[in-house]
């Protein structure tokens, strides 16, 4: 199993610039190491296999969030898939050590540019602003949030810029986990989660 | 054959067992039941075993069968769609048979043949075989088209113009037999037009409230013997001033067509029908006189060759005319073009009353049954060489692209419901594909949205070739047949391994053997849609809709998986169920995991409903 497991998701690839090359990028390194699971492929009809899904992120030390940010936040798909396969026992709460330890790396794409996630800027805040979910869901699951790969103004990226973010993209799954930034990182707080924080099922 | 008191036992084991033996053999060779029964009967005769040497009282008990086929003929007349369908009954079902009775009738005259003679053979020639031609239009699935509908109103007519010639066929008698005695001409034809409005006007009023009476008696065979009692008490009715018996039973029987008790009355005597039927054929068979035949065995071949190319040539002439469908004339005029059974009823008829000897009747005899032991022959022979014709030629411009290759990326196989929604979907988004189906009128309206489709069998290879197979990407099986779409799946694998066949299975069995041939998309064709339903009645029950859609999609996944493990084992029964068994019992262990954990979290929780102000956490 691979050590490395890209979720890609993009909600009409056929029409993807950016997230098509960057799954095409992945599906180029070598498949014992890097896994590519396009979720809206797999799941056209949004029944996630939440065992499949599971038993893949099993062996990995890095999973990847490969998708572009819509209305601030991940696709549809992309938020079933987090609340199916990252269950309370299983990524979190009592139990729940399954993802600890593990990284993760939201490697995104925005249509806004650079200079709109200002406080000037017609989104307003920062851009790592809207990270604050991602990050706080890493923390919750034990695993350490690595500094995202963000492609900003995805419309107007050239071929060749894209060509440069896909190369370097693929080189960063090909020397992973020998990056620089990862021995400055800070170790989050441990996050302890009591066991009535979750409602019964309902079935 | 006399022995004490039972001497109806000997000759009942013969019959039956004759009956018993012969027809379903005949039907196993393909030959159908009437052949069957006519084997039989030159099996039992004086020509084969000699069980029976004299046929004649047997041929007179059972022409009783031919008085209640045609007291069913008169009871299953729907007088509204026979006028609906007046043009084609009353026009061209006229035109075939009295066309083609006279056209015989001026060869044989030409011949050297008395009249009389020439009259009833063309008569009784003319006819055609109801069951055969309807039999090959249900087992081709062609009832509906339009040559279907063709045969079924030539057929119709038939059967009403049995009538009038059964009654005439005495008339010809030869002077001294018949009309003895021309003074009580008028007399007789007064008691005759009695005794037919007794039956009209007395049926009209009584048989009906009889009937009603009998049926209150609540005891079903009474019922049956009523039913039997009406059409004996008319046929002797009718006999008794000389006239046909068929007659009366028809008129009676046309009575009853519109009453409460119609259906009844067929399920009743349905049965007695058809053994007293083939009874009857059994008696033609036996009386049909092999040394005439043997004597002149051209002159049999020449007139099966010369009825039936008489009948071919009205019938085509016809096809020119009709609303026929280029593709499906062959059909049509094979089916029509042979004898039928009603011809033996004519010549037997023509017998008794002397209008033609037993030479000529077992001549005639002889002529029908051979030609409809030709027929199945016919028909294998018109499939191949007719649309191979079609292939070559298609000058008619409904089949004009036959001849050229398509390019379409898609083929869709069959275009009944299944096929028409997978063409629109592709439709509506710029795909064209090229359809195959056998319906031409479904071929015919489809031309007309700019679709190429063809008319034809996809069961043949030089088809699909034209089709545009060898350059196609995907093939749609959507043929609902399952013996055909087995084939054509065997086909496109064998010749054509470029092409992606996607599948409609009619059930788990289909889906069994396409699996095997290594076809993977498959879909049955009403499972999902059944799932829908479940998905409904789970929201009746309470559920909310979503979890009923993500447990019928665990189902639909369940099942699938279930199904991908039995395909292999299809031909083993025990396995099978063994299987099935088992994933039943997955499935259930599976939902009370789901129940236990749900439950263990509750316990484990000590939960608390959550405050009337907390919004409730759905369910991840």
């Amino acid at each position: 199993m691979a050590e490395i497991v890209v979720i890609a998701a993009h909600p009409q690839l056929q029409h993807s610039r950016i997230t098509r090359a960057l799954i095409a990028a992945a599906a180029r390194s070598d498949p014992q190491r890097v896994e590519l699971r396009d979720l809206y492929r797999r799941y056209p009809d949004y029944l996630i296999d939440t065992e499949a899904e599971q038993a893949a992120l099993a062996s990995a030390r890095l999973v990847v969030w490969l998708h572009p940010i819509h209305w601030y936040s991940m696709p549809p798909l992309m938020k079933l898939w987090l609340d199916e396969v990252f269950e309370f026992g299983w990524a979190y709460g009592p139990g729940g050590r399954a993802m600890a330890g593990k990284d993760l790396w939201l490697v995104a794409s925005t249509g806004g540019a650079e200079s709109s996630y200002r406080p000037d800027g017609y989104n307003r805040y920062f851009f790592d602003h809207f990270l604050h979910p991602y990050e706080q869901s890493a923390a919750l699951a034990g695993m350490r949030w690595l500094p995202p790969l963000a492609l900003h103004g995805a419309h107007r990226v050239s071929d060749a810029e894209l060509d440069a973010h896909a190369a370097m993209f693929a080189e960063r799954l090909g020397s992973y986990p020998d990056w620089p930034e990862l021995a400055e990182l800070e170790v989050e707080a441990e996050c302890d989660v009591p066991a009535d924080a979750r409602p019964p099922d309902a079935d | 054959m006399e022995h004490d008191g039972a001497s109806w036992l000997l000759p009942s084991l013969v019959y039956l067992g004759a009956a018993v033996l012969a027809v379903p053999l005949a039907r196993l060779l393909g030959l159908g039941s009437i052949i069957g029964y006519l084997a039989a009967g030159i099996a039992i005769g004086p020509w084969g075993l000699k069980f029976v040497t004299d046929p004649h009282a047997m041929l007179e008990f059972a022409e009783f069968g031919v008085v209640l086929m045609l007291f069913l003929v008169g009871l299953e007349l729907e007088p509204r769609r026979l006028w609906s369908l007046r043009r084609p009954i009353f026009g061209w079902g006229s035109v075939q048979l009295f066309g083609s009775a006279l056209v015989m009738l001026g060869v044989a005259v030409v011949a050297g043949v008395d009249w009389r003679v020439a009259l009833v053979g063309g008569l009784g020639l003319a006819m055609s075989s109801t069951a055969i031609g309807l039999g090959v239009l249900n087992e081709r699935n062609l009832m509906a088209t339009s040559a279907g509908q063709s045969v079924l109103s030539v057929a119709l007519l038939q059967d009403i113009a049995a009538i009038p010639i059964l009654a005439i066929v005495p008339l010809l008698a030869v002077q001294g037999a018949a009309t003895q005695a021309s003074g009580n001409g008028w007399i007789e034809g007064a008691k005759a037009f009695g005794v037919i409005a007794a039956i009209v006007f007395g049926g009209r009023l009584l048989l009906r409230p009889a009937l009603r009476w009998i049926a209150r008696s609540d005891t079903p065979e009474i019922f049956t013997a009523a039913a039997l009692l009406l059409v004996v008490a008319t046929a002797a009715l009718m006999q008794s001033v000389g006239l046909s018996m068929a007659l009366g039973a028809f008129l009676a029987g046309v009575l009853l067509a519109e009453s409460e008790y119609r259906r009844e009355l067929e399920t009743d005597l349905e049965p007695f029908k058809g053994l007293l039927l083939g009874l009857f054929f059994i008696a033609v068979g036996m009386s049909i006189d092999f040394a005439v035949v043997i004597a002149h065995p051209v002159l049999v071949a020449a007139v099966v060759v010369g009825f039936v190319l008489v009948k071919t040539l009205v019938l085509w002439s016809m096809t020119r005319l009709m609303p026929v469908a280029l593709a499906e004339r062959s059909v049509f005029v094979i089916l029509l073009a042979q004898g039928g059974e009603f011809g033996f009823v004519v010549f037997q008829a023509a017998l008794g009353a002397r209008v033609i000897d037993t030479e000529t009747s077992s001549l005639l005899v002889a002529a029908v049954a051979l030609s409809m032991l030709l027929t199945p022959l016919l028909l294998v022979g018109a499939d191949r060489w007719w649309a191979a014709h079609l292939l070559r030629h298609g000058s008619q411009r409904t089949l004009d692209e036959i001849s050229e290759e398509q390019h379409a990326p898609v083929i869709i196989a069959g275009f009944g419901r299944y096929g028409q929604i997978v063409a629109r979907l592709l439709n509506a988004n710029g795909f064209s594909a090229t359809v195959l189906d056998h319906d031409v009128d479904a071929v015919e309206s489809l031309r007309r949205f700019g679709w190429p489709t063809f008319y034809g069998d996809a069961t043949r290879l030089d088809l699909l070739r034209v089709a545009g197979a060898d350059k196609a990407r995907v093939f749609v099986l959507a043929i609902d047949d399952v013996e055909q779409s087995v084939e054509v799946a065997k086909l496109v694998r064998e010749h054509f391994p470029n092409l992606t066949i996607v599948a409609r299975a009619r059930n788990v069995s289909h889906y069994a053997k396409l699996r095997e041939l290594g076809v993977t998309l498959i879909e049955r064709e009403t499972f999902d849609s059944a799932l829908m339903s479940a998905r409904s009645v789970l929201e009746l029950m309470g559920w909310e809709p979503h979890a009923a859609r993500s447990k019928a999609l665990k189902f639909r996944r369940h099942s699938i998986d279930l199904l991908e493990q039995m395909a292999p084992h299809f031909a083993d029964q025990n396995k099978l169920v063994a299987i099935a068994k088992q994933g039943r019992a997955q499935l259930e262990e599976s939902w009370a995991r789901d129940r236990a954990q749900n439950d263990a979290q509750r316990a484990r929780a000590g939960w608390q409903p959550p405050a009337a102000s907390a919004a409730p956490d759905a369910e991840p």
